[in-house]
């Protein structure tokens, strides 16, 4: 039965990188800069739509982490981005007019461009309203975490998807470009996570956080989920199954302790609920483009009409990643 | 007279020369090692950018990889070059290319001048300590290892079970005693060549080829033969995790190493710029001359350690979900869960809440919501009321909820009537103090004016509910404190079980309480419940209550009947 089930999941992930490969045709690349990736530079992978007014300081953030070199799949923005990433020196760009939903939420065309680029490369795939945080990482730079990860045998690393919001109304603080979104955005909910194990494929699954207290009260189980497993030694053998929640072969998904110990994690800002999320919300919408039917952004249309807030007097405010260590979202492991 | 350094390389070959030149610069001659793995070419530009420096040497290549006879051979072929080489050099110093002296060289040189006929090498048998990792102590002595536990885990295991189960031993060379140590060490001049020029090297050197990881024991074994002094100690700090690698030593660490007082560090991170330009750079390290003391640094890592096998008591986390009973501590905290308290008294939680200071919610369970403390909707950690939320987790809603507010001491009530899916959960947590008044249930239908058929229904349904739960605090492998009583029980004296549960939450008030929460009032209860019985459905939990009220210690006598009444 388990040699069985492994077999499957063999099987399972070859059409993962099949599909991946016939992707590929998808991407026109506008700007391939990888030709300067050398051997041992860090790469970030993401895709994006619109995140125009994001970019500079997810470049920036990312740039002063030490990551070396970003490739990035435009997903037909219209707003300008495509112009200002090719213009970036350490960026490769690769544009699409296909349908995200039917590349499986951008899985298929990162998955391809990983598997060409990233084999023996640290991977973080991220997308730009994300934030990586990991321990000591106010002191050490990214290259820090992945040598002492090669050191230690692991090949995959966790951070959990922390859901971080403005007090007040989501619209009220209008977002700059090139500002730190921690500047509106820095409140979380700090411990109402619920944490449940995939027997299939091993990994966590973990839903919670103001997504869940607020647009998904009544219908926990659709919460979006939280769990990701980001940066990864790769191999083009690898192959993402969902998002970044969960990869192949199974073993990358085992970043979590069995036996009471903790392990090294970090965590990943998610700050998603800024001033351009209602207006995000209702393209979304109508484009139907996301995960299960976009039923997220249905239900956040429709929360967020109605209560426009998801501050509360429990709310956290951030101060820095030894704060979230304390409160037991990451952990240092044993690294020190 | 000098120190004479040997630097074991095989990467960062820039901070290597950066750290051999400073040894030279303090007058002590230094000679490489560089591993065989590493192209010739950049060996090459390596040697060439030394040259400069008379006293640094290069000594013939092996192939160090971890745990192999390499790096032996290699400590062996540089020290055999040193003592030929540098005549005035009186200890030997073994060290590798991550490795960093945070003292003034010259301090260690004069710490070594005053203790001239001193080693320091790290030299336990096998039989007193506990430090190996894979669990082979006293066997890496006794077996073979051919196979390369890096390279070839599956056939090293195999062939080390196979020699096992076939009991092969082979014989340990005459006149040595297996000792085992760091493999970082510093030994004087005469202990270093005896080793060396020792005519039984040969037979040594054999039987060491195939004991497994030699570097860890070749030296400290040999030294015990020929040592005067030998303190049993590294100069070299270093950690080392559960997995047996080295701890790695970066930028923010720049205090604590100024601190440790200690010689040499390893392994220093080759990025971390900041270390290396304050302890090689020019005037660097300005001490006093102490002793070494990195007991700040054992600490951290021990600490380290620590977080990575155990872990924090209670946290449910993304890299920490124990399997069962493998929590190390189910929740983070004690708490307590009452059943039937409130039922039983009017003012339950606000006089809990007198007596202890602790936090005294309602029914977490309830089945429309978590009834949080002062009717909040929303508690610590943005925890939220919501039932359908805590329902899809109720494990996670209770461990989340005792993590949030560590420090405070929770309690709850539960009952029958809530979603007691939890219950058996609370039942296997040694945090947990639970406190049963069983069949208190009743007094709610009792008092209400509800039709009696459904009474009735309910009464049945609740005390199938309430039984099973017992069932589940009874449980041979239950580890909550539980206490149960049943209700005819507990009213003949309330006072005395207040006060040990009370007693055992915490010692706020050492003293006897002084108040006691207000009992409902049970007239008729007695009767109530035989109005059940004659309905056909038989409630049992809560003890046996006579139909008609007990006569309250002569408090109203019944009528004397013989008595007459003296009259007017």
């Amino acid at each position: 039965m388990k040699v069985w089930h492994s077999y499957r999941l063999r099987l399972q992930r070859r059409r993962w990188r099949i599909r991946a490969f016939r992707k590929r045709r998808e991407l026109r690349a506008v700007a391939d800069r990888s030709a300067t990736i050398r051997p041992d530079d860090l790469l970030v992978f993401s895709t994006a739509r619109n995140e125009g007014v994001r970019l500079p300081w997810f470049l920036n953030y990312y740039r002063d982490m030490g990551v070396n070199h970003f490739l990035i799949v435009d997903n037909d923005s219209t707003d300008g981005s495509r112009d200002y990433l090719a213009a970036q020196p350490d960026v490769s760009l690769w544009h699409t007019t296909a349908s995200y939903k039917r590349a499986r939420f951008g899985v298929d065309w990162l998955n391809w461009l990983q598997m060409r680029h990233g084999h023996g490369h640290w991977c973080l795939v991220v997308d730009p309203d994300e934030l990586f945080l990991y321990p000591f990482c106010d002191t050490r730079p990214l290259r820090a975490l992945t040598d002492w990860l090669d050191a230690s045998s692991i090949r995959s690393f966790s951070a959990m998807l922390l859901d971080m919001y403005p007090k007040g109304r989501i619209d009220a603080q209008p977002y700059a470009a090139g500002q730190d979104p921690l500047e509106i955005a820095c409140w979380f909910d700090a411990g109402n996570y619920a944490i449940s194990r995939n027997p299939r494929y091993g990994n966590l699954w973990i839903q919670g956080g103001p997504r869940a207290r607020v647009f998904f009260r009544n219908e926990p189980e659709r919460a979006p989920a939280l769990n990701k497993i980001p940066l990864v030694r790769w191999d083009r053998r690898f192959a993402y199954v969902s998002s970044t929640h969960m990869l192949l072969p199974r073993g990358l998904n085992l970043v979590y302790d069995e036996w009471g110990g903790e392990k090294a994690s970090g965590v990943l800002l998610h700050t998603k609920f800024l001033d351009t999320f209602g207006h995000k919300a209702e393209e979304e919408l109508a484009r139907r483009q996301h995960y299960g039917g976009s039923k997220e952004y249905i239900a956040y249309a429709e929360g967020i009409r109605d209560n426009p807030e998801l501050w509360c007097s429990w709310s956290e405010k951030y101060i820095n990643w030894r704060q979230l260590e304390i409160l037991g979202l990451m952990s240092k492991g044993n690294w020190a | 007279m000098s120190v004479g350094i040997i630097m074991l390389v095989h990467t960062a070959l820039d901070r290597a020369e950066q750290v051999a030149r400073h040894w030279t610069r303090a007058g002590c001659p230094v000679v490489i090692h560089v591993d065989s793995a590493v192209p010739t070419p950049v060996v090459a530009a390596f040697r060439a950018a030394l040259a400069d420096v008379p006293t640094i040497l290069f000594s013939r290549r092996h192939r160090c990889e971890w745990g192999s006879w390499g790096l032996v051979a290699a400590s062996q072929d540089a020290g055999t070059l040193m003592l030929a080489t540098f005549t005035d050099v009186q200890h030997v110093y073994l060290s590798s290319g991550s490795c960093m002296p945070l003292r003034p060289v010259e301090e260690l040189v004069a710490y070594l001048a005053d203790r001239p006929r001193t080693d320091f090498i790290e030299s336990a048998t096998t039989s007193e300590v506990p430090w190996t990792v894979g669990g082979l102590d006293a066997e890496r002595f006794t077996l073979r290892f051919p196979f390369s536990w890096r390279r070839n885990r599956f056939l090293f295991d195999r062939f080390v079970a196979l020699q096992r189960a076939v009991g092969y031993r082979r014989p340990i060379p005459e006149g040595l005693t297996p000792h085992m140590g760091s493999q970082w060490w510093c030994l004087t001049r005469k202990t270093l060549s005896s080793i060396l020029h020792d005519p039984r090297r040969a037979v040594h050197d054999r039987y060491f080829r195939s004991v497994w990881i030699p570097d860890e024991s070749y030296f400290q074994t040999l030294a015990r033969l020929y040592s005067d002094t030998i303190e049993s100690r590294s100069l070299t700090l270093s950690k080392f995790d559960f997995q047996g690698k080295p701890h790695i030593f970066y930028d923010d660490h720049l205090q604590l190493l100024r601190r440790s007082d200690c010689f040499v560090a390893r392994k220093i991170w080759p990025h971390a710029d900041r270390l290396y330009e304050a302890f090689l750079g020019d005037g660097a390290g300005q001490g006093a001359r102490a002793e070494p003391n990195p007991g700040k640094i054992d600490r951290i890592f021990a600490r380290a350690v620590e977080r990575r096998t155990r872990g924090r008591p209670g946290l449910y986390m993304q890299s920490r979900f124990p399997n069962w009973s493998w929590e190390n501590g189910v929740t983070a905290g004690k708490y307590s869960v009452f059943q039937g308290f409130g039922d039983l008294f009017q003012d339950f939680g606000d006089w809990l809440a007198r007596a202890t200071g602790a936090q005294v919610h309602g029914h977490l369970f309830a089945r429309d919501r978590a009834e949080f403390a002062d009717g909040q909707s929303v508690v610590s950690g943005a925890l939220s009321d919501s039932a359908s939320l805590r329902d899809a987790n109720p494990r996670a809603f209770l461990t989340n909820l005792i993590w949030n507010t560590r420090g405070e001491r929770q309690c709850f009530a539960l009952g029958p009537r809530d979603n007691v899916w939890i219950n058996w959960h609370i039942a296997r947590d040694p945090n947990a103090q639970v406190s049963v008044i069983s069949g208190a249930w009743a007094v709610p239908l009792f008092k209400s004016d509800r039709g009696f058929p459904e009474l009735r229904r309910e009464a049945a349904a609740l005390q199938k509910i309430e039984a099973r739960m017992l069932d589940e605090l009874r449980a041979p492998d239950v580890k909550a404190r539980i206490r149960i009583w049943t209700m005819a029980e507990f009213i003949e004296a309330p006072m005395e079980p207040l006060q040990l549960i009370i007693d055992e939450i915490g010692p706020r008030q050492p003293r006897r309480l002084a108040e006691a929460p207000r009992m409902e009032d049970l007239t008729g209860f007695g009767q109530f419940l035989q109005n059940l019985k004659n309905q056909g459905m038989h409630p049992y939990l809560m003890g046996d209550f006579p139909v008609d009220p007990p006569p309250r210690h002569g408090q109203r006598p019944a009528k004397r009947p013989y008595l007459v009444k003296k009259s007017g």
